[in-house]
């Protein structure tokens, strides 16, 4: 019996190899067939972002959720009147497509270019009437001056650090949501969730923060970016908690080692 | 060489000569100097307390150089571009300025703070080491007591102080006390107008947090203080057992001329971890708050980690409310002060309950190790943890944040933990600590395990064991015992309801222990291994 095992057809291995190269067939034919998907429409050279483009670019990456004209179904909102600017914020902050369904839509590298998030921001505009991407002149924060920056930094604290915290660091919402950091994040990106209100965050509109309040907001978040903590390590600026637990995990903890190799007995 | 001819005085003989004949000070000086420290690093705790003791007030001493405690309305003109112009008190201005116009101001400022962490932090580690060493005992049961008003002022100007930059953070901390004394039923809007001066936030509340956090609260530590250090050198110090360690006696090193070159240059190592990590780390960036102003929160508003216990209570608390005759009675704060107040009460009177219950009314002088007193050490590891889960809640949403965790479900569980963990950590702290005495009996009775195996003429195989050297044995087998307390009648014959309240405790406190190996079990042992 033990003989017959030994010299057997098929190797004690076999089956687990078999499995292992039915699964990198699948998993790599998936992969392939996920990249064609994506890279199929991408047309080469093409600077001028049509409506036509956008849409084959919808039905073939949104559509599933988001409804075949965009009018939503259980898995996905409609995306009728949501505008340019909210198509080129959750795509091109790679929050679109949704990696998985969960409390929020995480961010993640964007799976498209700029001219393909743009053609599919122009087939979603074409639809109806919505916010528009923001212009070069609406982000030019060059022009904000300092009592500009101060401006921007109260209208923060008092519009958006609730949930992004003072520092921008985020902070945590209901129900597993949370309010991302703000960290060198792009104007444009800023502008464009300040107009739509992407996930949970509420819309500020221009009669609510104007468009020149809007770009003051952005200066200081820059700001924040380009001046790193006077102080020395911000320790991801999250306040107390994190500076009491350096405070025992380090200050206390090195002190107590230092205590220990003081009253060290010499071997 | 010792020659007999005079020596002539010399100027430090004459100096201290001049000072003993004003002061009698040589008394003081032998005694003290004759004061023996216990060489453990455990030991050390408290001094490290002392010391960022000492650091904060240099630091902070500076600090008052420059800090203006007014909550007048001014327009910042300082370095910082963001705040320019903006409307804020006079308190918050000079604050910024102490942090980008003053030289060394932002250094002096992050040391008083990150100083006073570490202050609050060596505290509980040094209580933790009185608590759990069970060094609380008789004689030293007030000095305990002192050292928690210590750990309270402690906090009392941890929190006076954060209140004081007059910044979103301080004002939003200030904001949830008054929300608690507000929370107190009938008293509690009095309390409030009467401390803030009328409507929170008022134009009072810094100025007075001002007096209190550099005059009387101090003046109250310094005492303090003072009080702990002399009861310490009347109770000398305990130590662990061991060869030539009684309970009548303190081995260790006196504080001349040996401890003091050690302790001195102990202050310097603290405060240079303290300089270090205030030249690399941010604390607390009151820049980047902005002035108080009561309708902004920041997401990750949280107090110094010291006070977080008490706003993880809040967080844990129950949403409950009722209304008696009019009155609303705010569970969701009422509850949570009850509850730490009872803590605090049941930690500072520790060692009279633990005392009523043993019966013990010996002096103790030799330190135990935790494992020796089985339930207290239980007892004190649920507190651990009690104390913990709150502290934890305090950050709750950054947990939830961070461990990408729905932040109710975070809630969720930290309350169940804080109410049946208590229990569960007790019982396994009790469970460990005896199965470490048991382990300890065996080592010393049967030898410890040498790695050695050896083959029996029969085909066996034994792992010899090894006898505990006479020197590490007496760190086993030197713990008292205890017996719990009878039910006994008293002079009238009566049992009393408070003798058998008090006979059930101690049977509960003692019941499971492991008695100390005795002489007769040693010699036993000897003869059937050997």
């Amino acid at each position: 019996m033990a003989a017959r095992k030994k010299t057997g057809r098929r190797h004690p291995l076999a089956s687990a190899a078999l499995l292992i190269i039915g699964l990198v067939a699948a998993g790599g034919a998936s992969v392939a067939v996920g990249s064609v998907a994506n890279a199929e429409p991408a047309p080469a050279a093409h600077t001028q972002a049509t409506a036509a483009e956008g849409e084959a670019l919808f039905r073939a990456n949104c559509a599933s959720c988001h409804g075949i004209d965009a009018e939503g179904t259980p898995n996905g909102v409609s995306l009728i009147g949501v505008g340019a600017a909210s198509v080129d914020f959750q795509v091109m902050t790679g929050r679109m497509p949704m990696a998985f369904q969960g409390p929020q839509a995480l961010q993640r590298d964007p799976q498209f270019t700029q001219e393909q998030s743009d053609a599919m921001g122009a087939y979603i505009a074409s639809l109806a009437p919505g916010p528009a991407v923001p212009s070069e002149e609406q982000l030019d924060t060059s022009v904000v001056d300092e009592e500009g920056v101060a401006n921007g930094a109260e209208l923060f604290r008092i519009n958006c650090a609730m949930c992004h915290n003072v520092a921008g660091a985020g902070g945590a919402l209901t129900e597993g949501k949370f309010a991302p950091h703000l960290r060198d994040i792009d104007a444009a990106h800023i502008y464009e969730a300040m107009l739509t209100g992407p996930q949970n965050m509420p819309v500020f509109n221009d009669q609510n923060i104007s468009p020149d309040e809007k770009r003051e907001i952005i200066a200081y978040l820059h700001y924040l970016d380009e001046n790193p903590s006077v102080g020395g390590f911000d320790l991801g600026s999250l306040g107390p908690v994190s500076e009491g637990l350096f405070i025992w995990i380090f200050g206390l903890g090195g002190i107590v080692a230092v205590t220990v190799w003081l009253t060290s007995k010499p071997n | 060489m010792t020659t007999a001819t005079p020596q002539r005085p010399t100027l430090t003989s004459k100096a201290s000569n001049y000072l003993d004949e004003r002061t009698s000070i040589s008394t003081m000086v032998s005694m003290l100097g004759r004061k023996i420290f216990p060489d453990h690093w455990s030991f050390m705790l408290g001094e490290v307390a002392l010391y960022s003791f000492v650091v904060i007030l240099l630091s902070g001493t500076f600090l008052t150089f420059f800090f203006e405690p007014s909550m007048a309305e001014v327009h910042y003109e300082g370095s910082y571009v963001p705040l320019k112009g903006i409307e804020m008190s006079a308190a918050y201005a000079s604050a910024l300025d102490i942090s980008f116009d003053i030289r060394g101001g932002l250094l002096m400022r992050q040391i008083h703070h990150w100083a006073a962490l570490l202050f609050v932090a060596a505290i509980g580690l040094h209580m933790l080491r009185v608590f759990f060493t069970g060094a609380f005992r008789k004689p030293r049961e007030l000095n305990w007591v002192i050292g928690f008003i210590l750990f309270i002022l402690a906090m009392a100007e941890g929190f006076t102080g954060y209140s004081l930059p007059d910044d979103l953070l301080s004002g939003n901390g200030l904001a949830i006390i008054n929300g608690m004394i507000k929370g107190i039923p009938i008293v509690g809007t009095w309390i409030s107008y009467l401390l803030f001066g009328g409507h929170f936030p008022g134009h009072d509340i810094v100025p007075r947090l001002f007096v209190l956090h550099i005059m009387l609260l101090p003046a109250i530590l310094i005492v303090m203080i003072g009080l702990h250090m002399v009861l310490m050198v009347v109770n000398k110090h305990t130590q662990f057992a061991g060869p030539g360690r009684t309970n009548d006696n303190v081995v260790g090193v006196p504080v001349m001329p040996m401890f003091a070159a050690k302790a001195g240059s102990f202050f310097f190592i603290v405060f240079g971890v303290i300089a270090l990590i205030s030249a690399t780390f941010t604390i607390n960036p009151i820049w980047n708050y902005g002035p108080y102003d009561p309708s902004p929160v920041s997401a990750g508003t949280q107090p110094d980690w010291y006070i977080g216990f008490a706003d993880g209570a809040l967080r844990l608390a129950p949403g409950l409310e009722s209304e008696i005759l009019g009155l609303t009675l705010s569970w969701n704060i009422l509850l949570p002060m009850a509850v730490l107040g009872l803590f605090i009460v049941l930690v500072m009177f520790y060692p009279f309950i633990e005392a009523w219950i043993t019966g013990d009314k010996r002096e103790h002088h030799i330190a135990e190790r935790p494992r020796n007193n089985p339930t207290r050490t239980a007892i004190g590891a649920a507190g651990v943890w009690f104390y913990a889960i709150m502290w934890a809640a305090a950050s709750s949403d950054l947990i939830a944040t961070h461990f990408h965790l729905n932040v109710f479900q975070v809630t969720w569980a930290l309350q169940a933990m804080l109410v049946l963990g208590p229990f569960l950590v007790f019982w396994l702290t009790k469970r460990i600590a005896i199965g470490l005495q048991k382990k300890d009996r065996e080592i010393l009775l049967h030898g410890y395990e040498s790695g050695n195996i050896r083959r029996l003429p029969g085909g066996a195989y034994i792992e010899v064991h090894e006898p505990v050297g006479e020197y590490e044995s007496w760190r086993l087998k030197s713990f008292e015992a205890y017996e719990p307390v009878m039910v006994r009648p008293n002079e009238q014959g009566r049992i009393t309801a408070g003798v058998r309240a008090r006979a059930a405790l101690t049977r509960w406190f003692f019941e499971d222990r492991i008695a100390p190996v005795t002489r007769g079990e040693l010699e036993a042992a000897k003869h059937d291994d050997h």
